[in-house]
């Protein structure tokens, strides 16, 4: 995993609440064997039609979002199933930090394993950055160090676990940390089986 | 005597590897079942850093979300086909077991985990499906995750987490005739809403919850995460032990009475305290139909649509769906019913759903399918007549897998094509790009496929209720 200490974006306004993985992702695009690759079929069915032809009014299909790379949306982001390619098609399509009141459990634990910054952040702090972002450019700073997102006239503080704050400041590999405690897992095994 | 605890407690306590304040624990992970979607990419990382799987013999496999239910002799999707290879060629090299499309332990995960007895009670249990909380009904610690988190069971046996918050969903009193598991937990989350559970344990209590079978449990268990729960359990009884005495792989004999008393004493103690407990009263239940996009939009059978104007999610919703506001749940023409998926597809619900269609003949304009759980489940209804019941009545009667619930294999809902459904999602294009799903139980379901449109199916079927 790629480390993230610091991020800067524009923000893309995605209104709408308790997003499921089913959008995210549909299912006739699970059948991929490899991590990457994604991000073309990212919100599939709200970006194109049955023809296959972009959807002029979804947020994404707007040429002030092109580059855009700070999502917001609404509470409960990521609810539905457990596949990993949601956030595989968020970061492959360019999104590094999602902002949202809150997110489904596995969503959350998925993004942090790959390098996405989930910032969860009061509602009413979200609907402000998205009503201001649909009238005009936003960019947002995201300072994972420090837990802030900033704007142009403020800092504003969010909460995320130790663990996952230091895990995504260094890139770290989860797997390689935990076999640093290998010998504790065959005392267990070897504990439960005697 | 110590500190009452509940069952989760008691489970977390006895698989901490390591602990250290301020952090995750270590845990250890019993039991790790594998299907073809989620784990290439965790086999593939395995290989890349030269690991092997650390404990094969406590991880299964399966193929379910992309297999065929007809016509398995040649699979016409070559990219359904290459994810299915790659699974078998993982678990060949990686020397775990794996149930393929053609062997007869074949199934939905989260139906042969508990048929084969590899599902018991005080196990933790992973897989890289969010419908893993369904193994809860045995008193399991069971949750979905990713693939990352897939592939560091695989190489370690073991997880980082934290200890979780629990929440007590306690169900007062009994449910009524003809209110099923299904109808029960649909309506918890239409009261509650589908995140109430998120960052919680669910544990379901009280006597509607004791009076269920394994399978009714299953459902109920199965759909904690469309709460927002990662897991939901229910503490183990002697309707637990007895389910699983004889099972392929549980203790034989006296040694099974014996691992019976530990599986009982897990039970969540007398006067044990809750982060949080919610109660609803099973007495006010009706038979339930989901008309949204979330599995939160339900109405009891009698009920209708609601306002346009309740709220952007709620015009959004009735939009997709094609449905005005305001309209009768019963006025609601189908064109498809599923009866099938890791919610509603065992033996039991194969049984009461023929008890409802025999017969009778399906709608003219209703197209309906059965897919039994796995092959053990479609083999035992066939014994017991239950094929034919459906075929007469004109459903098609399939091999086991996750099928129309999601859509990876040929078992699509057309556009703008509306399915009554056994199933646990109604998101938009779930079953199908512009599909439109109605979540019901397998007698709601029965019932509409005749009738071709919502009905009560305690007044469609009086005579098998009275």
């Amino acid at each position: 995993m790629e480390a993230i200490r610091e991020h800067q974006g524009v923000a893309v306004p995605l209104d709408r609440t308790n997003v499921d993985t089913d959008q995210i992702i549909p299912k006739q695009f699970l059948k991929r064997i490899e991590r990457t690759g994604f991000g073309q079929f990212l919100f599939y069915h709200w970006r194109f039609d049955d023809d296959g032809n972009k959807r002029e009014d979804f947020i994404l299909n707007q040429p002030a979002y092109e580059e855009g790379s700070v999502l917001l949306a609404g509470e409960n982001f990521g609810c539905g199933s457990s596949r990993e390619h949601a956030p595989w098609s968020l970061l492959d399509y360019g999104f590094r930090v999602i902002i949202a009141p809150s997110f489904a459990d596995i969503f959350y634990n998925n993004a942090l394993k790959n390098g996405i910054i989930p910032v969860q952040m009061d509602e009413e702090q979200v609907h402000q950055w998205m009503k201001q972002a649909e009238n005009e450019e936003l960019v947002l700073t995201v300072d994972l160090e420090n837990q802030i997102v900033c704007d142009d006239n403020q800092d504003v503080h969010f909460d995320i676990p130790a663990y996952h704050r230091e895990n995504l400041l260094n890139g770290l590999d989860d797997i390689g940390l935990t076999l640093q405690h290998e010998d504790k897992i065959t005392a267990f095994e070897h504990a439960v089986r005697a | 005597m110590g500190k009452p605890e509940t069952l989760v407690e008691k489970i977390w306590k006895q698989h901490v590897v390591h602990h250290e304040p301020e952090k995750p624990d270590l845990m250890y992970i019993d039991l790790h079942l594998v299907h073809e979607v989620t784990s290439p990419q965790a086999f593939e990382g395995l290989r890349l850093n030269n690991r092997k799987v650390r404990r094969p013999d406590l991880t299964f496999a399966t193929m379910d979300h992309n297999v065929p239910t007809k016509n398995r002799d040649v699979i016409q999707d070559q990219i359904s086909k290459k994810q299915m290879d790659a699974l078998r060629k993982n678990c060949k090299d990686f020397g775990v077991t794996l149930a393929d499309m053609y062997h007869p332990d074949q199934g939905i995960v989260h139906v042969i985990g508990p048929q084969l007895g590899l599902t018991q009670p005080g196990k933790t249990i992973v897989c890289g499906d969010s419908h893993t909380s369904t193994h809860g009904a045995f008193g399991a610690l069971a949750f979905g995750i990713g693939t990352s988190e897939v592939e560091h069971v695989l190489a370690t046996q073991t997880l980082w987490q934290k200890p979780p918050k629990t929440l007590n969903v306690h169900v007062e009193g009994d449910l009524g005739t003809g209110v099923t598991a299904k109808d029960l937990i649909l309506a918890i989350i239409s009261k509650f809403g589908v995140r109430f559970g998120t960052g919680y344990v669910m544990e379901y209590t009280g006597e509607a919850i004791r009076n269920l079978s394994m399978e009714g449990r299953m459902t109920v268990c199965n759909m904690s995460i469309e709460a927002g729960a990662r897991a939901g359990l229910i503490s183990p009884d002697e309707t637990t032990v007895e389910f699983l005495r004889g099972k392929p792989n549980v203790p034989q004999g006296e040694a099974f009475d014996e691992k019976a008393r530990e599986w009982l004493a897990l039970a969540t103690d007398e006067g044990a305290e809750y982060d949080e407990t919610v109660m609803i009263k099973a007495e006010e239940i009706e038979p339930q139909v989901s008309w949204g996009t979330n599995p939160g939009m339900c109405v009891p059978v009698s009920g209708s649509t609601p306002d346009v104007h309740e709220s952007d999610d709620v015009a959004r919703a009735l939009e997709y769906m094609g449905l005005d506001e305001n309209q009768p749940i019963q006025s609601i023409n189908i064109d498809h019913v599923f009866i099938g998926s890791c919610t509603n597809s065992r033996i039991t619900d194969l049984r009461k759903a023929a008890k409802i269609v025999e017969g009778h003949q399906v709608s003219d304009h209703v197209r309906a399918i059965v897919v039994p759980g796995s092959f053990g489940t479609k083999e035992q209804a066939e014994k017991e007549g239950l094929d034919a019941i459906f075929k007469s009545a004109g459903f098609e009667w399939r091999e086991a897998g996750c099928s129309m619930c999601l859509a990876m294999n040929d078992d699509v809902v057309p556009p703008g094509g509306r399915c009554a459904s056994t199933s646990n999602r109604n998101f938009e294009g779930r079953q199908g790009n512009g599909a439109r799903t109605h979540l019901v139980s397998p007698e709601m379901a029965a019932a509409a496929a005749i009738e071709g449109h919502f009905v009560d199916v305690r007044q469609f079927a009086a005579n098998v209720y009275s």
